[in-house]
């Protein structure tokens, strides 16, 4: 299944892509709508995602906040960015455990910046647990119903 | 009804390791106790007052006697020789171990049956009129459509951690038996006028703290569009429901605070922003699952004829048999309200004796009922007697369904951490107190007990409901009177002052007085209370 590398920047982050790390910080939502040099942004629990949607030519990295692991407003931005066709980096960043990763993953997650170091064996043995999903989301997963149907 | 095929099994099998490996995370310490707990209640582990309770999915309130009779062994092995059948059409038991959980799991597995999702801020299992597949009066099954929805919402990746739990409910009849408009989302099967199936959808609907009765929110639904559109008002719901007090977080409070059109608005302007997802199970899908749902073999001729004779068979008949579809074949109901007993409650025997009656009697299939009662659904009437004579050996031949000793009652104090008053003594002593003739005389009358103002017991929605709360730290239980949870939705009304524990049993008896002194030819007591009002009750209970 898939395979984490160490963020090269912090060594308590997990990324999911090939691509360079991005260099640049993320500013805010407010900040990025209104510097358009801007090419990195944090997206805090309650902001509308949908706001991002025309400067994807611009954008490397969108940050997600998740200030508790039990709010999850985070995984419907996720998914809007990635239904609107973002490809850049996809980041959850603070409260996020270990056993909500696979979820994250689902919705279009490549990156995570916990605020609490993941056990990576525990985090592999959740990304590989289930070989069948119900649901067509944002990674390359099949519904069961497409396999049952060919 | 629905079989799981090698993708359902792997699904459930592999929860039940997961849960295996976080169980043993939280048992190590790996976990703490506030990162475990969302864990454990999406697999329906709750800790209680004494003890870990699980509550066990049984989709849409359907079963088979496999199913049945692993329901009693698990009671026996793992817990105290008893399950609480529950108002989701659920089964909990009280008092388990956490180091055996995912044993317990594993058995369910074994018999395609688990946990998932039936408590925690998540999807919970849909709900289904307990009549479906044999109701003369629904215009196509409706359980198909809920095992598209079981399927299509367990482990949704992006609806996972929401505000609040979320229920969905499914009907196909005139008669609302699954109190959908009570439900975060409510459906009904329609034909529109050109013969196409869709669903009325219901939005916004609920009990707890701050009941409200859904408003309809889309007329016709093409039911090809089904899922699409419940995740467009879940999206809608994640995004911007409150998230700093758990008591404003259910869908229902977004409904009322944006109002219904604005709310309307907004799922309708997202579906159209998911509609390119491709969301939505295929009809061909649906196709595989409706074919699971086909009528059982039912004999052609079978007699129509119920000898009456026995006056007790008789009694039953008329209170707790209703008409099937299929000439010759009738819907029986087994009563879990003995006179004096606890509502729901079943003990292992009498839970493997009901697996044994649905395989002789009904071929093979048994429903939980949102009244904590079960349903044999396809029972030749020539086997009534006999059926009859069994359940009544076995103590579960009592003639009460919708009557006043047929109660919803919740756990309550007995066993709930959440509780603040007990509900089991209360529906015990009322039992007593209708159990005799009395309450054939009242006739129809939906009593409704909650322990708390959590409404786990359903109190809005009864015709009489009674709310246990803390008074000062005694437990003092309100009165409401005019409250349905059927197509005639609507909630009750507290009648004043509360009243203690011998009090609330004279208050209803007084309430009952009214409607017995009053009523027309053909009242139910909810019609009476709807047409003389609250002051004659009033009058009677405090005057």
């Amino acid at each position: 299944m898939d395979k984490a590398h160490i963020l090269p920047a912090n060594a308590s982050g997990l990324r999911f892509r090939d691509d360079p790390v991005h260099e640049e910080p993320a500013v805010t939502l407010d900040a990025f709508l209104t510097q358009p040099n801007a090419t990195a942004v944090r997206v805090e629990a309650g902001e509308d995602a949908r706001r991002l949607i025309p400067h994807f030519d611009r954008l490397a990295l969108v940050e997600v906040d998740f200030p508790r692991f039990r709010d999850g407003r985070g995984y419907s931005s996720a998914k809007i960015l990635r239904e609107a066709g973002y490809t850049g980096e996809l980041r959850a960043a603070g409260d996020v455990l270990v056993d909500q990763m696979l979820f994250m993953r689902r919705v279009g997650f490549d990156s995570f910046v916990p605020n609490a170091p993941v056990d990576e064996a525990v985090l592999a043995a959740t990304l590989a647990r289930y070989d069948f999903v119900y649901q067509p989301a944002a990674d390359a997963a099949v519904p069961v119903w497409k396999l049952r149907h060919g | 009804m629905y079989k799981y095929d090698k993708y359902d099994q792997a699904i459930v099998d592999a929860r039940v390791e997961e849960f295996r490996d976080q169980a043993a995370r939280r048992i190590a310490g790996a976990l703490t106790e506030d990162q475990f707990k969302p864990l454990r209640l999406k697999n329906g582990l709750y800790l209680q007052l004494h003890a870990y309770m699980l509550r066990v999915a049984i989709p849409y309130g359907t079963l088979d006697s496999r199913q049945m009779r692993m329901l009693g062994h698990i009671a026996r092995k793992y817990d105290r020789g008893y399950g609480h059948f529950t108002t989701r059409q659920n089964l909990q038991y009280n008092w388990i171990k956490l180091e055996e959980a995912a044993d317990i799991l594993a058995d369910l597995a074994s018999v395609e049956m688990h946990a998932i999702q039936t408590s925690g801020e998540s999807i919970r299992n849909v709900s289904s009129d307990q009549y479906a597949g044999a109701a003369a009066d629904e215009i196509a099954d409706p359980r198909p459509w809920a095992e598209l929805i079981r399927q299509a919402t367990t482990f949704h990746p992006e609806f996972s951690y929401l505000p609040r739990k979320f229920k969905i409910a499914v009907t196909a009849a005139e008669e609302d038996r699954a109190a959908i408009r009570l439900h975060d989302i409510g459906l009904k099967l329609v034909r529109n006028g050109a013969g196409e199936l869709g669903f009325e959808v219901y939005i916004g609907g609920g009990m707890g703290r701050t009941p409200f009765v859904a408003p309809l929110i889309r007329p016709f639904l093409p039911a090809e569009h089904l899922f699409s559109y419940c995740e467009a008002a879940l999206r809608v719901w994640n995004r911007w429901a409150r998230r700093d007090n758990i008591h404003k977080q259910r869908i229902k409070i977004l409904v009322h605070d944006l109002g219904q059109e604005e709310f309307t608005r907004q799922v309708e302007e997202e579906w159209q922003a998911i509609l390119p997802n491709q969301s939505d199970v295929p009809m061909v899908e649906f196709d595989r699952i409706a074919a699971y749902f086909v009528d059982p073999p039912f004999e052609a001729g079978a007699p129509d004829e119920i000898d009456r004779s026995d006056p007790d068979f008789a009694l039953w008949v008329d209170q707790n048999v209703v008409a099937h579809k299929a000439p010759g074949y009738a819907i029986v109901n087994i009563s879990l309200k003995p006179i004096g007993g606890i509502p729901g409650d079943a003990s292992a025997e009498q839970i493997e004796l009901m697996a044994d009656l649905a395989e002789r009697y009904s071929f093979d299939e048994l429903r939980v009922t949102h009244a904590q009662n079960i349903v044999l659904p396809h029972v030749r009437k020539a086997d009534l007697y006999a059926l009859w004579q069994t359940l009544s050996e076995n103590g579960l031949a009592e003639a009460n369904l919708d009557l006043i000793s047929d109660i919803i009652a919740c756990p309550g104090l007995d066993y709930c951490s959440l509780a603040n008053a007990r509900s089991i003594p209360i529906a015990q002593k009322l039992s007593q107190r209708f159990g005799d003739d009395r309450q054939r005389e009242i006739g129809e009358l939906k009593l409704k007990i909650s322990g708390c103002i959590n409404a786990c017991g359903h109190h809005h929605a009864g015709h009489i409901g009674i709310l246990g709360v803390d008074r000062k730290g005694t437990e003092n239980y309100q009165l409401l009177l005019g409250g349905s949870g059927a197509e005639d939705a609507s909630l009750g009304k507290i009648t004043g002052p509360g009243f203690d524990e011998d009090g609330i049993v004279d208050a209803v008896e007084k309430a009952t007085q009214v409607y017995l002194d009053r009523r027309e030819e053909g009242e139910r007591f909810l019609d009476t209370y709807r047409r003389v009002g609250m002051e004659p009750f009033k009058e009677a209970i405090y005057g």
